[in-house]
C-alpha cells in the first residue's frame, strides 16, 4: 500500500528557503554513513592552493548543487555555462532540486562521499551546517580574494560566520517587499504612483479601499508570506525575535504582540478576508483583488510575465518605530567530502570568486548582490525594482547564527497562524509559541555543544 | 477468493503440500525439514532486512540523542519517551500530531469501508457501461499523492477555490475554510481521500464479490429472501474476510496520512491537521534528531499495533482464515 507515501513538493514560489525542515522521504534513521570527522579538512586547513585566484591543476569535474527550481535556475545555469567556456580544466556541473529535499539530502550525500563539492545555502542553515561538519570554513578564500567586510553589506558578511570562523560567501540578499497593485489602488481612488510609507497612510489606504469594497491588504496565516510580514513588523516595532545570544525567544514582547496585534486588526477591521489559504494573498493580488502585498524580492519576475498586470515594489512601508525588513542570502558553501581532492577544493574557490565578480547577472533573477561594487555598478542600477528594494540592505534582519536556528521557523508560523486565523489572542498565541521556541532551543544548545 | 489473504493461504498449502510429497519420497530426511523455510527463505530474507533490522536499529536509535552526522551520540536510556509522555510545550505537538491523525484515521475509514462496498454492489449488476463506470471509479487511484494534493488545494483554497466559488454562486456564503479552518479541515482532506482512494477498495469488493458462488443466492431465492436478506445472509458473511482485508489496510493507510494534509492544510490551523507522520518526518529529517524521531515512530507503530490487533478479534472472530 503505497497510496500514503510521503512526497515532496513545494510550491515554487517557496522555494528559496527551507522550511523547518519539512522535508520528507520517510524515516531513514538506519544505514545512514559515519560522520565525516576524519577528513583532515575539518581542521579548518583548506588552505592549499591559491585561495580561489586561479587553478592550474590537472583537470577536475565539480558537482555544483542547489535549489533554484524556479525562474532563477536558468540565470545560474547561464552563468555556469559561461565560466566553464572561459575555463580550461574546471567543468562544473550543476544539480538543481527544491530546497526542502536539498537540506535533507546533501548532509547524507556529503557524508558519504557522494555530493556536491560546493554548493549554495541560505544565510539561516550555515550554522547548522557549520555544526554537522557539511561544510567546510572558508576564512582563507575570503582572505586571497581580498574579501572583506568593506565590500560586503555588514550584516549579510557578519552573518556567514559561525563560531569565528566564515563558512559562507555571501551571493545575493533578497529582502521582502512591499509590492501595490496599481489598478486596484485607482478602484479605491488612491494615487497609484504613491503607495503609502506609514502607518496612519497604510490605515488611511486601506480604509478608502475598503469604502469601495476592496479587502486592500490581505493577511496571510502561513510563514510565507504572514509570517515574514509579522517577523518584519516585531523589528519594525523595536523587538526582536531571539535574545542576542540565541538562547532565548523573546519575541512575545511589546515588539510581536504589537506586530501580530497590528496584522490581526487588519482581518478584523475587514481590510483583509479572514482565513487566506496558502498563497492566495500573491493569487488575489495578481487577480486584481488585493492592493497591498508584502512579498519577496524573487516575486518580480513572476510579476512581470503577468501582461495585464500594473503593479510597483518600494520598500516595506514604516508601520512601527524604526525601519526594518525581512531577508535571506544565498551564500556559496563547500563541502566537507569525505576523502576530498584537494584540487577540487582549489578548483572550487576559483568558481565561487568568479560567480560573485559576475554577480550583476544574478542580480536580474530576482535579488540584490550581498558584494558593494556590484551593488554600486551601472548594471545592476538599471534594474529597477531591484535597486528599490536594494534600499532596505541597511536594515534588514537575519536571525542569529545558532545551529537548529531554522528549527524555530514552524513554531513561528504556528503562533503567527492561531493570531491571524483568531483562534487566540496575539499574546497568547506568542506566549504558547515563545515557551515552545525556548525548549526547541534548548534542545539544540545540548545537541550541538555534545 | 482473489485477496491478498486467499493467495497467502493457498500458497501456504501448497508449501505445505510440497513439504510433506518431499518427506514421503525422500523419508524423514534432513532436506525434507528444511525445504519450508527454503521456500520461506526468499521473503524472510527481505524481512528481516527490510524491516526487523530497522525496527531493531529504530529501538536502539530511540535510546539516544541521535544526529548521525555529530561524533558525540550521547546514551540518554528512555528520556526521548520520557519527555513525550511529560506533556511539555513540543510534547504537546507531537500528542496534537497523534491525536490529527486518530481523528483523520476516525472520519475516513468508514466511508472508505462502505462507500466502496455500495459501489461495488452497483458495479456488480449487469448494466450498460459496466466496465467503463469500473475505469471511471479506479481512475483517480492512479494519480500521485503530489497530483491529488495540488488539484485539492487549488479546488478547496478559501480565498480563491473554485469550491467556495461556486457554493457562493448557488447562494451560500462561499467563504468556507476548507484548508484552515475546523470542521472544515477536515472534511476537505477526507472528502480529498475519499475521492482518490475509493476506487482501490471498490476493486477489491468487486473481486470478493464475484468470488461468491451463485448457487448461493439461488439457495437464498428458493428459500423466498428479498434482496436484503440475500445481501445480509449471503453478501455480508461471505465478504467478511473481505472486509477484515479492506478495514485493516485502510486504517493502516488512514494512519499513514502525510501527503494530503502536507500539500493541502500543511497542518493548519495551528497545527490541528499536522499529522503524526509529518511531525516524525520533520523531527527526524528537518531538526536531523534522529533519536526522538524513532521514539516517536515507535509510539506510532505500537499504537497501530493495537488497533491492528484489536480490529482482528472484533471483525475475525469465529472464523478460520
Amino acid at each position: 500500500m503505497d497510496r500514503m507515501r510521503p512526497t515532496r513538493t513545494r510550491h515554487t514560489r517557496r522555494d528559496f528557503m527551507v522550511m523547518g525542515g519539512s522535508a520528507t522521504a520517510g524515516l531513514i534513521l538506519a544505514g545512514c554513513g559515519g560522520g565525516p570527522e576524519g577528513n583532515p579538512a575539518v581542521s579548518g586547513s583548506t588552505g592549499s592552493g591559491s585561495g580561489g585566484a586561479s587553478y592550474s591543476g590537472p583537470p577536475v569535474q565539480l558537482a555544483f548543487w542547489n535549489g533554484f527550481t524556479g525562474g532563477d535556475g536558468p540565470f545560474m545555469q547561464q552563468l555556469v555555462k559561461d565560466f566553464n567556456a572561459e575555463q580550461k580544466n574546471i567543468d562544473v556541473k550543476m544539480v538543481v532540486q527544491e530546497w526542502d529535499d536539498f537540506y535533507a539530502k546533501v548532509p547524507q550525500a556529503v557524508s558519504s562521499g557522494t555530493g556536491p563539492d560546493v554548493a549554495i545555502m541560505h544565510i539561516n542553515q550555515l550554522a547548522t551546517n557549520a555544526a554537522r561538519t557539511v561544510i567546510l570554513p572558508l576564512d582563507d578564500v575570503a582572505e586571497n580574494l581580498k574579501l572583506t567586510e568593506s565590500d560586503f553589506n555588514p550584516i549579510v558578511w557578519q552573518g556567514g560566520e559561525y563560531n569565528g570562523q566564515r563558512y559562507g560567501i555571501p551571493l545575493d540578499v533578497h529582502p521582502l517587499g512591499f509590492y501595490y497593485n496599481k489598478k486596484v489602488m485607482e478602484q479605491g481612488g488612491l494615487d497609484p504612483e504613491s503607495p503609502p510609507t506609514t502607518n496612519d497612510e497604510y490605515m488611511a489606504a486601506v480604509e478608502d479601499l475598503k469604502a469601495k469594497g476592496i479587502e486592500g491588504s490581505w493577511v496571510s496565516p502561513f510563514l510565507f508570506t504572514g509570517g515574514l510580514q509579522w517577523e518584519s513588523l516585531v523589528w519594525q516595532f523595536g523587538g526582536d525575535l531571539y535574545s542576542d545570544d540565541g538562547t532565548e525567544a523573546i519575541f512575545n514582547e511589546q515588539g510581536g504582540v504589537d506586530a501580530l496585534t497590528w496584522m490581526v486588526d487588519l482581518v478584523k477591521g475587514g481590510y483583509s478576508p479572514k482565513n487566506v489559504g496558502q498563497d492566495a494573498e500573491t493569487i488575489a493580488f495578481q487577480n486584481g483583488k488585493n492592493a497591498f502585498l508584502w512579498n519577496g524580492i524573487w516575486m518580480i519576475n513572476a510579476f512581470k510575465e503577468i501582461p495585464d498586470l500594473e503593479w510597483g515594489v518600494t520598500q516595506l512601508p514604516q508601520i512601527g518605530t524604526e525601519r526594518a525588513a525581512w531577508a535571506s542570502s544565498h551564500n556559496f558553501v563547500i563541502t566537507n567530502k569525505q576523502d576530498q581532492d584537494p584540487n577540487k577544493i582549489d578548483a572550487s574557490k576559483v568558481f565561487v570568486n568568479w560567480v560573485i565578480d559576475h554577480s550583476a547577472e544574478w542580480a536580474q533573477s530576482g535579488q540584490v548582490p550581498a558584494q558593494n561594487s556590484v551593488r554600486e555598478s551601472a548594471a545592476f542600477n538599471k534594474l529597477n525594482e531591484q535597486s528599490a528594494l536594494a534600499e532596505q540592505l541597511p536594515y534588514v534582519h537575519f536571525p542569529p547564527p545558532v545551529p537548529g536556528i531554522g528549527d524555530v521557523d514552524t513554531i513561528i508560523e504556528r503562533g503567527v497562524q492561531e493570531g491571524v486565523l483568531l483562534k487566540s489572542d496575539p499574546q497568547q498565541a506568542l506566549d504558547d509559541a515563545a515557551s515552545q521556541a525556548d525548549e526547541i532551543l534548548a534542545e539544540n544548545a545540548e545537541k550541538y555543544q555534545a | 477468493m482473489a485477496t491478498t489473504e486467499g493467495a497467502t493461504g493457498s500458497v501456504a498449502r501448497t508449501i505445505r503440500k510440497a513439504a510433506k510429497g518431499s518427506s514421503k519420497s525422500v523419508g524423514a530426511s534432513h532436506a525434507g525439514a528444511l525445504t519450508p523455510y527454503l521456500f520461506m527463505a526468499p521473503y524472510l530474507i527481505l524481512f528481516a532486512i527490510f524491516v526487523l533490522a530497522p525496527l531493531v536499529s529504530a529501538l536502539w536509535i530511540s535510546l539516544h540523542n541521535w544526529d548521525y552526522l555529530l561524533p558525540g551520540k550521547p546514551f540518554t536510556g528512555l528520556d526521548n519517551y520520557t519527555d513525550l509522555f511529560s506533556g511539555t510545550g513540543t510534547a504537546g505537538l507531537f500528542w496534537q500530531s497523534m491525536s490529527a491523525t486518530a481523528q483523520f484515521t476516525l472520519y475516513s475509514v468508514p466511508p472508505l469501508v462502505l462507500l466502496p462496498l455500495g459501489v461495488a454492489i452497483v458495479l456488480n449488476q449487469k448494466i450498460p457501461g459496466q466496465k467503463v463506470f469500473r475505469a471511471i471509479y479506479f481512475a483517480p487511484y492512479v494519480l500521485g499523492v503530489a497530483v491529488v494534493g495540488i488539484l485539492w488545494r487549488y479546488l478547496l483554497d478559501p480565498s480563491v477555490g473554485l469550491i467556495n466559488y461556486y457554493l457562493g454562486r448557488i447562494g451560500f456564503s462561499g467563504d468556507l475554510p476548507w484548508t484552515n479552518g475546523l470542521p472544515w479541515a477536515w472534511i476537505g482532506l477526507v472528502g480529498a481521500t475519499v475521492w482518490w482512494t475509493l476506487g482501490f477498495n471498490t476493486i477489491i469488493y468487486l473481486a470478493g464479490l464475484q468470488g461468491i458462488p451463485r448457487d448461493l443466492y439461488e439457495a437464498a431465492r428458493v428459500d423466498g429472501a428479498n434482496n436484503w436478506q440475500a445481501f445480509r445472509n449471503v453478501t455480508l458473511p461471505q465478504l467478511r474476510p473481505v472486509i477484515l482485508f479492506v478495514t485493516t489496510v485502510t486504517i493502516l493507510a488512514s494512519a499513514n496520512v502525510f501527503g494530503q494534509s502536507y500539500l493541502i492544510t500543511q497542518g493548519a490551523p495551528g497545527g490541528d491537521t499536522r499529522t503524526a507522520i509529518m511531525y516524525i518526518t520533520d523531527e527526524g529529517l528537518g531538526r536531523f534528531r534522529m533519536g526522538s524521531a524513532a521514539a516517536m515512530s515507535i509510539i506510532l507503530a505500537a499504537a497501530l499495533a493495537i488497533i491492528g490487533a484489536l480490529n482482528f478479534r472484533f471483525l475475525g472472530k469465529g472464523d478460520d482464515y
